[in-house]
């Protein structure tokens, strides 16, 4: 107790609980406000004029050390690198050569069938700026912002499947939420056998969990997991995963799978940020009633007009909107 | 009058290197050891001068990690006010324990401060992290010494010279 009656705190620990307590109360109401607000974007999205050069200065040495690595990777193993690169790309214009003809064949017949989503993509490239945005958050900083168009909800792939959701945005900078973090929730079919489930990110990071496949499902490792586009956050048709193992969940009711994801979480640098593709969410339009038009439609004093080729109608129908 | 205006900067800048240290990544495999550098800077700077840290400023600079974290408002501040409370109660006895205890007393406090932020989380609805979530206030006391030296040290030479 020597050295504390010194202390000039020790006199006044009475005024220090209180200002403790001022402090502690005043950050537990800024919490709740956050939580319940967002306020905390809103803040950061004013202070962006601090906030953003000091992530470029943070993503410098993360930077640095890829130039640096670029800069003495020794020769062979570029030229090995862009040797394959060159495989690759050539192998991937040929399939996207034979592709073409059967996507533009696919694109005819939906318009035929008059569906509304198309195989067509706008992105836009963006760059990973490397900041820590806290241990285990699954998020990753791009540069790109509001000024180049990105809004919170758009999709961020890369070349081998999705990485994630942008949740918010600066002015020239905007964070992405992974699907391996815990919050995230990806609608997935299994490719296979087109099983819908949903696959959420694990809280041991790096995975993706799918706690709730009904028992009785098809399911195994190996298996790849596509969007399925139901929620009309993600656009159907990306690889999301690979399911590595299959066990009973811990209550015994369903299923859980274990998959791992397609992207490259941990190692890309560039990424494609879609635009143009969420979907208004909620319950789809009821579709417009199909069938002839309203004014060759059987009317109950006229009889029915002529057609063609086709029955008679057995008995004039009360409604236009006979599916035919 | 000039060198109380370095030490001044000096006193800002080690803070704003320790938000910047913070937002630096490290690769994979390290990431869970980083340690929470704010709390470690701010408690050297409790220690050494313990009239110029005060609650108001360990919440300002908490806020300011939030700001630049994004995670809760409010959350690094209440977690680094709690710290400096409790290291400027004990301050004039952690002041002269010998290294070890020192670093052992520094474990506790970031052990807290673990704690402390579980406890948010928990309230605000998040998951449990992972079991290596734990190493990074080990690693923390294990670098205190380190830090704690070289920061005297500069702090001497740039009052010498």
């Amino acid at each position: 107790m020597g050295p504390e009656s010194s202390s000039p705190l020790f006199s006044g620990s009475v005024a220090g609980t209180l200002r403790l307590i001022f402090y502690l109360a005043l950050a537990m109401v800024l919490m709740v406000l956050d939580h319940r607000n967002g306020w905390l974007w809103r803040v950061r999205y004013g202070a962006a004029v601090v906030v953003e050069p000091l992530y470029r200065l943070a993503g410098l040495p993360a930077a640095g050390m890829h130039a640096l690595g670029v800069a003495f990777s020794d020769r062979q193993r570029l030229t090995e690198q862009n040797q394959r690169l060159r495989e690759d790309l050539l192998l991937a214009n040929a399939k996207l050569n034979r592709m073409a003809a059967v996507a533009e064949q696919n694109e005819r017949l939906k318009e035929l069938l008059d569906t509304r989503h198309s195989l067509k993509l706008k992105v836009q490239l963006a760059r990973v700026v490397g900041v820590d945005l806290g241990a285990y958050r699954h998020r990753l900083l791009l540069d790109v912002g509001a000024r180049q168009g990105v809004q919170p909800g758009q999709p961020v792939i890369d070349a081998h499947g999705v990485m994630g959701q942008v949740v918010q945005v600066l002015p020239t900078t905007s964070v992405v939420m992974l699907v391996t973090d815990p919050d995230d929730a990806v609608p997935v079919v299994v490719e296979r056998t087109g099983l819908r489930t949903v696959a959420y990110g694990s809280r041991d990071g790096g995975q993706l969990t799918l706690p709730d496949i009904p028992r009785a499902a098809d399911v195994k490792a190996g298996d790849r997991l596509i969007t399925s586009g139901i929620g009309g956050r993600y656009p159907p048709g990306f690889p999301v995963g690979e399911v590595q193992a299959v066990a009973p969940s811990p209550t015994g009711m369903f299923l859980e799978a274990h998959a791992r994801p397609s992207a490259d979480l941990d190692r890309s640098q560039d990424v494609l940020v879609l635009h143009d593709l969420a979907a208004p969410a909620g319950p789809p339009e009821p579709a417009a009633p199909a069938g002839p038009p309203a004014e060759l439609a059987p009317s109950s004093s006229a009889p029915a007009p002529a057609r063609p080729a086709g029955p008679p109608p057995a008995k004039p129908a009360p409604a236009a909107g006979t599916p035919r | 009058m000039n060198r109380v205006r370095l030490a001044r900067w000096w006193f800002a800048g080690t803070l704003l290197a320790s938000l910047l240290l913070m937002l630096v990544p490290l690769p994979a495999v390290l990431e869970p050891c980083k340690p929470y550098w704010p709390a470690l800077v701010l408690l050297y700077w409790t220690l050494e001068s313990g009239e110029g840290v005060t609650l108001g400023l360990a919440f300002l600079l908490g806020l300011g990690a939030d700001l630049f974290d994004g995670v809760l408002l409010g959350e690094q501040a209440l977690r680094l006010t709690a710290l400096v409370f409790i290291a400027l109660r004990f301050r004039s006895r952690l002041r002269f324990f010998p290294m070890w205890q020192q670093t052992l007393a520094v474990l506790a406090l970031l052990l807290n401060d673990r704690i402390l932020l579980l406890v948010v989380r928990a309230f605000a609805g998040e998951s449990l992290p992972p079991a290596t979530w734990w190493i990074s206030p080990f690693v923390g006391a294990a670098l205190w010494p380190f830090l704690f030296l070289l920061l005297d040290d500069l702090r001497a030479r740039l009052r010498l010279s």
